[in-house]
């Protein structure tokens, strides 16, 4: 429980301030290492392969993606702009009801208390129900992560004189 | 309160930090990273009920993540593609503007 | 598929040395305390031995592109205070020495945070992929279920680190040079991931002591069973010598800090013992790749022939290291540096779908191993000609163009 609180505590700490920063690039740092944080989760739960694709998806592929796109599309000069200052309080507000509803959800149901020892799930295991019973799910999202690439490369690409100047 | 609980507790927190993000940004990339956020608590949850459920050596919490993992990364090629696309249209990246589509 | 139990009675005594070792030290102490005192103590024991192995990396890379360059290469520095230079044995020291005394600047634009976490992140996570490698029959430091997938997570944040160095020093060259590394790396992460797929496949493991236990045995009697002495194995290792070299921005691939044009990269604004840190980082990543390609495709500990058998394996694991790393040597030697259209172009159109055709050729690899032995050439000849064949059309088709270029002028 300690290492969960620990764990806990520093990854919604990563993720308010890179939240709550105005400088994008310390953002997206902040967020890899709550990221991170995440990841560690699932180690101390006893997903291993789980916590290093997580690792190996969000710190090496996306916080990629999301660095260039932040350089791509930085403005050019001038301080950053200011947050228009008439969403924060409802959003705050619809954001905090939406914990407090959970959290008495979360506090209020009857929960199943659980096993101490870690389930015996491990890659083999994950290997032969990915490739048994869901290998359609599989091949859908071989699939899906196909077209998803094509698409962010047309999206993306510049496109004659329309984008010129 | 039990593990369970507190799994479940801090994955509320990480989603309601995510939709605080969503509402109260208005750069596209830090929607974007909030919406990131959300889809990661969901996968918290997976993992915990997994880890506390009836039939952890079924494994179905880890099935489930594995694949959203899969698609959170297409989500987020696809997202950022669509940031830099509206950052060529209108100049900058703040939602408020992005009003082309409005009647 | 399991590894073989590990009995360390079976072994002999050179094999069990280093725990031997190790028990004469943390042996006394009681139970939880012990297993604490022996972690340190591996995570000393890789420390010790790789930082050592990146000083003496240091001189040896001088010394051996001196030699192919046909000069003699440092010389002058030898033992401290004598008149001993030992063909110059004290480089690395009077290197080190120069690297700690030297002045520590930051640009006054420059994010000092992420300026000061950048080696350190990056020397932190070359050292963390060393956890998994097994180094000798009874040396694998941690065992994973998942060991190859955690030495790739280990391995893909190093790109983050190269980014926090180019953006956090405020130089248009630090940056460039950056973005150029996030596009090489992420080009290359594919085809090394690509490259061990086909292991997986055929070792039936992700765990990287499941890997080297499925390359035991001997065909005919002495030849080992090892990825590499198969077809599709070693077009997957080429393919993978290929995406290493790339991904720890050795030379002909090290556009990210390439000091012709521009001026060393991320490493720019970087002096005195944080350069010193990036420099080693680079050297330990490069010795981390070279020791999982020793493991996934040379056998790992393994002896080569044999009756070789009684000489301890970790004495093996370390000698193909060494010459794998004596190879990264000498294609830096040998090759000049590519163009960024070039490498980006090698790694999309020609590495990739290599790759992917060699994943298929695995697979068929593994569905024939049933194959009686008077169709087992059949197997063989079927095998290298699915590898072969694609090698030289893509490569035909991708150099159809391209003519030496003439000087006619000059």
């Amino acid at each position: 429980m300690t290492a969960l609180a620990a764990i806990a505590l520093l990854t919604l700490a990563a993720a308010a301030i890179a939240l709550a920063l105005r400088d994008l690039i310390h953002s997206a740092l902040l967020l890899i290492a709550s990221w991170v944080g995440i990841a560690a989760f699932y180690l101390w739960a006893g997903a291993e392969f789980v916590a290093f694709a997580q690792v190996l998806i969000y710190v090496g592929a996306i916080s990629m993606v999301v660095l260039f796109a932040v350089l791509l599309t930085r403005p050019p000069t001038g301080p950053a702009t200011r947050e228009p200052s008439g969403r924060a309080v409802p959003g705050f507000l619809a954001g905090g009801a939406v914990l407090g509803l959970l959290a008495g959800a979360v506090l209020s149901s009857p929960l199943p208390a659980g096993t101490g020892a870690a389930p015996a799930f491990g890659v083999r295991e994950l290997g032969l129900k990915l490739l048994g019973p869901h290998a359609g799910a599989l091949l859908a999202t071989a699939a899906l992560l196909t077209v998803a690439l094509l698409g962010a490369v047309v999206l993306a690409a510049a496109r004659g004189k329309e984008d010129a100047s | 309160m039990s593990p369970l609980q507190a799994c479940l507790l801090f994955s509320s927190a990480l989603f309601s930090l995510g939709l605080i993000a969503v509402l109260v940004r208005s750069n596209a990339i830090l929607v974007l990273l909030g919406v990131e956020l959300m889809l990661n608590a969901a996968n918290l949850n997976f993992i915990a009920f997994w880890r506390y459920g009836p039939a952890p050596a079924e494994g179905h919490g880890v099935v489930f993540v594995v694949f959203a993992l899969a698609v959170a990364a297409a989500e987020a090629a696809v997202g950022l593609a669509l940031v830099i696309a509206l950052h060529r249209h209108q100049r900058n990246v703040r939602l408020g503007e992005a009003r082309r589509l409005r009647g | 598929m399991n590894p073989p139990a590990a009995d360390p009675l079976a072994a002999g005594l050179l094999e069990r040395l280093p725990l031997l070792a190790r028990d004469a030290l943390t042996g006394a102490l009681p139970e939880p305390w012990r297993w604490w005192a022996n972690s340190l103590l591996a995570i000393l024991a890789i420390i010790f031995v790789f930082s050592s192995l990146f000083a003496l990396l240091t001189l040896t890379e001088r010394k051996v592109l001196a030699r192919v360059q046909n000069r003699p290469g440092p010389n002058r520095a030898g033992l401290p205070l004598t008149r001993f230079r030992l063909g110059g044995l004290g480089q690395p020291l009077a290197d080190g020495i120069k690297m700690l005394t030297k002045e520590d600047i930051v640009p006054r634009g420059a994010d000092p945070v992420l300026h000061f976490l950048a080696p350190v992140v990056l020397l932190a996570l070359s050292l963390l992929t060393f956890a998994v490698i097994p180094y000798g029959r009874l040396l694998v430091p941690v065992e994973l279920e998942a060991g190859v997938l955690y030495f790739f997570a280990a391995g893909a944040a190093t790109e983050l680190a190269l980014f926090m160095a180019g953006w956090a020093s405020r130089n248009k060259y630090s940056l460039l040079a950056a973005m150029r590394a996030l596009a090489q790396l992420i080009s290359y992460e594919l085809p090394l991931l690509l490259a061990v797929v086909p292991v997986v496949l055929l070792a039936g493991s992700l765990s990287t002591t499941g890997i080297v236990a499925a390359q035991a045995g001997w065909d005919l009697g002495f030849v080992p069973r090892w990825f590499i002495l198969t077809p599709w194995g070693l077009a997957s290792f080429l393919i993978f010598l290929t995406a290493a070299l790339a991904e720890s921005n050795r030379s002909p691939f090290d556009l990210p800090e390439a000091e012709s044009e521009l001026i060393a990269g991320h490493l720019t604004e970087y002096s005195g013992f944080k350069y010193a840190l990036f420099f080693m980082a680079e050297y330990l990543g490069m010795t981390a790749l070279a020791g999982l390609g020793v493991t996934l495709f040379l056998g790992g500990w393994r002896a080569p022939l044999p009756f070789l058998d009684f000489v301890p394996s970790y004495a093996w694991f370390g000698l193909k290291l060494l010459a794998l790393l004596f190879v990264f040597i000498w294609i830096r030697a040998t090759f000049p540096r590519l163009r960024i259209d070039q490498l980006t172009r090698l790694a999309w159109k020609f590495l990739v779908p290599l790759a992917l055709l060699n994943l298929g050729t695995a697979a068929l690899w593994a569905l024939t191993a049933g194959w009686s032995p008077a169709l087992q050439p059949l197997r063989w000849l079927g095998a290298a000609a699915l590898v072969a064949g694609p090698f030289v059309l893509l490569g035909r088709g991708l150099t159809a163009g391209l003519r030496p270029r003439t000087y006619r002028f000059a």
